[in-house]
């Protein structure tokens, strides 16, 4: 087992460099020292698909010597991994694709500017699964991530690799991206916190785009502290992305001093069915006692359209990337294969570039999109979609504060062990619904099974990530070590 | 086979066009990205991630692009909404960077509009609907003869704001068609939404005709006719492709609904590869762009502050200035000569005079050297002061017109260059008499005969006198000096 150590929490770091205990340099390097004391690379735990030492040790000097004369940034001397499908510059950004082999961006997310004015360190890009695409990361064209806890299981997916760089305890703080349980599902395997935002709180600037109506920037963190400081620095308003909202981030930081008496936190049967890993359904009751005994009041709810999630996701989402993968054509960048004509440089760029599961979604996409099925499939599952976010507005202006519900019906499963796509999306059956209602949710570590990782899922309304920060710390708190036992 | 007329098969079918027209917008930045749109360049130079269309880039609407798109649209008389949404077309193209074109297509920004071309032979007006105005993006540009071999393509277009009118099919003719075309350019002119040039490619005509028997009310199987370069070049192909039509029905045939390419050089069309109904674009909303939700209140003042109409322009020109239709129409074909027109009469106060003025000489030296009335070396206050001068007595009309010459070729003051050059009118009678002298004594075979009655000889002697003056006299006054003279000295 190569995960327990966990990695000096941001807050430590900061204060560190600040105080001159130690420099950026001196933080970089540990991380790098961590990362090959537990094989992050290729040929051990797969995390990485790119870092480059080098070049991370001269940007660590960089920004020692940039952040001497100015007021030291909230992630000060802090390395945080980027998934790769989230643009920086140096770094190729390639979303562990074939595709984009090679590719540097040249120009970088404003999530990764907002980080490096706070003064962190981008640290290396992590595997997923090949364009957010998947559960586990075993779609990505670089092999799949093993878990830091057991490495014959998966990380999960797509940001795997950023949640096993977390749990591994070589970054406190990791950047991961959301479609449909990208980042929470990975949290919850890994034993990590893993944040999912309000649709608009965080840029989509420099995310490659999957599918633009559900993405979103998230945030994986050791601990809840982290992950909040890190929400912190790259949530707010973007000029440059037109869905990103102009709502002032509070500081989430602050949420952990929130007590949660009175708190009405909902527990919906939808997420709690019959057929739930009785073990994971302990955790999840134990971790709601803890809430209770705290002063919450845990009620039980409806989320009553909860079955349609995952059909209406799997029309939605590949609907709107059978469209922004359209991009990747062989023209301008990326891979290019030589074929008969344009069509045929079309055909083989596009068959050679994308992997099984992109090339299915791509497939599924244009066919719902299709003259005479547009409104039999993507207009009804818009329909359906309003639904799911009708039922958590109506949850919510029924005086429930936030819902708590287990973030994956299982712990990590083995690599290879689902090869059924259908079989593989059902292990987002309880993150997907935040994606298409666009409300905010966390997973956070609440116990083990077997030794593995079970994570508690919090839901809160749009923009009221501070209420689910304050449940989170207070959750984590009660819990102590029981989270990682 | 001979080729029938186009009034023989009028006589039996009529025709039915609609346009679809694609009008650059005015801005100085693209749609979605702030890369210049100007035209020119060097390949590939007003580009950035955006509109290149690089992984992780999104657009951002340019609000200028929509305060031209909803001028033009109102100018049209379209009711614009006050929501509409972006939606994306999608289809595989090396210049479609995106592999999408981000355009509006269920809930366009404006529908229901109007423009009236003329009038026919009762006086009714010839309307022609506007189905829709919507906004969208421009592709770049796939370049075919540069390289051997190769395609090259140049993105600085790619993203450049459109609008793209819509119009039912209420032409009949070519004819129609054409007027259409130069009715709407003129009121895209007069909105200064667009620079309306089809050889800069900022405005892009493709049209929708098919063939009827006459007294059919039914449409026929329509055809889409692309590749045209010029309004005439739209007049012509509607024409050949209609009589294309006529002739396969006349034999008893189907017309297919296919898109036909005109070809200018050798005024034939031919069918494009790409099969009519083959594309099926997959729109759905743009998801990177909210709905675009426009203020009542903003609709209602873009409204109200409306440049003037061609229409508005020519009926108060006609009666402000008392001029007659050929003038007026002459004056206000483009807004900036109307705007020179009606300065140089403001200015003089004689509206006539500056008509004739605006259309004799003004436009005869801006045809010569090609110029435009904006960048005009006279400016209309240097106009309006050589006909001042004229008016007073100062020069007389041949004179200004060599003062003219001058303001043309230098930019100074009408005053001053006929102080400089002499040209201020003589009214000495000395001076005039003394010129008249020579002349009659230069002249006496003219001086006899215009004495033995054959008075048309006067100019002669007016001529011969202006040119002593270099156009210095009065050509009446010296007109009466002649007379008096001839007469009462026998
Ligand atoms: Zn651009």
């Amino acid at each position: 087992m190569t995960a327990g150590e966990r990695p000096r929490s941001a807050a430590d770091v900061r204060k560190e460099v600040r105080n001159g205990a130690r420099d950026t340099q001196a933080t970089v390097e540990q991380a790098l020292q961590r990362a090959f004391d537990v094989k992050a690379g290729m040929d051990g735990l797969n995390i990485f698909v790119s870092l480059d030492d080098a070049l991370l040790r001269e940007h660590a000097r960089g920004a020692a010597t940039q952040l001497a004369d100015t007021e030291p940034g909230s992630l000060l001397g802090v390395p945080v991994a980027i998934k790769d499908n989230i643009a920086s510059l140096h770094h190729p950004t390639t979303c562990g694709s074939r595709m984009l082999k090679g590719y540097i961006s040249p120009y970088e997310a404003t999530v990764v500017a907002r980080l490096r004015a706070a003064g962190a360190v981008p640290f290396g890009k992590t595997n997923m699964d090949e364009f957010a695409m998947g559960s586990s990361t075993e779609n990505s064209a670089y092999g799949p991530t093993l878990n830091p806890h057991q490495t014959d299981r998966t990380p999960g997916g797509s940001s795997g690799g950023s949640a096993a760089a977390v749990a591994a305890g070589i970054v406190p703080i990791a950047l991961g991206s959301e479609t449909g349980g990208s980042v929470r599902q990975p949290a919850a395997f890994c034993g990590v916190v893993g944040v999912k935002p309000t649709y608009g709180r965080v840029s989509r600037f420099g995310l490659v785009a999957f599918a633009s109506s559900l993405d979103q920037v998230g945030v994986f963190g050791a601990t809840v502290d982290d992950a909040a400081r890190g929400l912190r620095v790259i949530a707010g308003h973007d000029p440059l992305d037109s869905t990103s909202a102009d709502i002032p981030v509070p500081d989430y930081t602050l949420a952990g001093t929130h007590s949660v008496k009175g708190m009405v936190i909902g527990r919906p049967k939808e997420y709690f069915p019959e057929s739930l890993d009785p073990r994971v359904r302990a955790r999840c009751d134990a971790a709601l006692a803890h809430l209770a005994a705290l002063g919450a009041i845990v009620k039980d709810v409806s989320l009553p359209h909860t079955d349609l999630a995952v059909p209406v996701y799997y029309i939605v989402a590949p609907a709107e990337a059978s469209s922004n993968l359209a991009r990747f054509d062989g023209v301008r960048y990326g891979r290019r294969l030589p074929g008969d004509g344009l069509r045929g440089m079309y055909e083989a760029t596009r068959t050679g570039g994308f992997g099984p599961e992109v090339t299915r979604r791509i497939l599924l996409g244009t066919y719902v999109l299709s003259a005479g099925y547009y409104d039999a499939y993507y207009r009804k599952a818009q329909r359906v979609r309003t639904l799911i976010a009708d039922d958590f507005g109506s949850v919510f202006g029924s005086g429930v504060d936030l819902l708590f519900t287990p973030t994956t019906p299982t712990p990590a499963f083995r690599l290879g062990a689902i090869s059924d796509p259908y079989e593989m999306y059902m292990s987002d059956i309880f993150t997907v619904t935040a994606n298409l209602a666009g409300v905010p949710a966390m997973s956070q570590p609440i116990g083990r099974v077997d030794g593995l990782p079970v994570g508690g899922q919090l839901i809160a309304p749009h923009f009221e990530e501070d209420r689910m920060f304050a449940a989170a710390y207070a959750l984590e708190r009660a819990l102590g070590d029981e989270a990682h036992r | 086979m001979t080729a029938p007329t186009m009034d023989a098969l009028l006589a039996n079918w009529e025709m039915v066009v609609g346009l679809e027209v694609h009008c650059q917008l005015k801005t100085n930045s693209k749609a979605f990205c702030g890369c210049s749109a100007a035209y020119g360049g060097q390949p590939n130079t007003n580009v950035c991630p955006v509109c290149l269309a690089l992984p992780g880039a999104l657009p951002v609407l340019n609000g200028r692009a929509v305060e031209l798109a909803t001028t033009a649209a109102l100018a049209l008389n379209c009711t614009v909404h006050p929501v509409s949404v972006f939606a994306r077309k999608n289809y595989f193209y090396p210049d479609l960077p995106k592999g999408y074109q981000i355009s509006q297509f269920d809930q366009p920004l404006a529908t229901g509009g109007h423009v009236d071309i003329g009038r026919r032979a009762d006086s009714s007006p010839i309307r022609i609907g506007v189905t829709r105005v919507h906004m969208e993006e421009d592709a770049g540009k796939s370049v075919h003869d540069r390289y051997p071999g190769v395609t090259a393509i140049d993105l600085n277009r790619s993203g450049v704001p459109l609008i793209e009118i819509v119009s039912e099919p209420d032409m009949r003719s070519a004819e129609e068609a054409g007027a259409y075309l130069r009715v709407l350019k003129q009121i895209l002119e007069y909105m200064d939404v667009s620079d309306d040039s089809m050889e800069e490619g900022s405005l892009r005509v493709d049209a929708n005709v098919s063939a009827r028997r006459r007294g059919e009310t039914a449409l026929g199987t329509k055809t889409e006719v692309k590749n045209m370069n010029s309004f005439s070049g739209v007049e012509r192909a509607l024409e050949v492709e209609w009589i294309r039509q006529v002739g396969v029905l006349e034999a008893g045939g189907t017309v297919q609904q296919q898109t036909m390419l005109w070809d200018g050089a050798a005024q034939q069309v031919r069918p494009s590869r790409t099969k009519e109904g083959s594309h099926d674009y997959r729109y759905f909303p743009e998801p990177d762009l909210p709905p675009l939700v426009l203020a009542i209140d903003w609709i209602a003042k873009m409204r109200h502050d409306l440049p003037e109409l061609p229409a508005d322009r020519r009926a108060r020109f006609a009666k402000d200035y008392g001029l007659g239709e050929y003038d007026v129409d002459l004056i206000t074909a483009n807004p900036r000569l109307a705007d020179y027109y009606e300065s140089v009469a403001r200015a003089h106060g004689d509206p006539k005079a500056a008509a004739n003025w605006v259309m004799g000489d003004v436009l005869a030296q801006l045809k010569t050297t090609g110029q435009d009335i904006t960048t005009f070396r006279v400016r209309p206050q240097d106009l309006a002061g050589l006909l001042n001068l004229m008016r007073d007595g100062v020069v007389t009309h041949t004179a200004a017109r060599q003062v003219f010459a001058r303001m043309v070729a230098t930019g100074d003051a009408p005053a001053q260059i006929a102080e400089r050059e002499g040209l201020v009118k003589v009214n000495d009678d000395g001076q005039l008499a003394g010129w008249l002298d020579e002349v009659i004594a230069e002249h006496p075979a003219e001086v006899e005969r215009f004495r033995a009655g054959e008075k048309k000889l006067q100019g002669v002697l007016i001529g011969a006198m202006m040119k002593k003056s270099r156009g210095r006299a009065d050509a009446k006054q010296i007109g009466a000096m002649i007379a008096k003279r001839l007469t009462s000295n026998e």
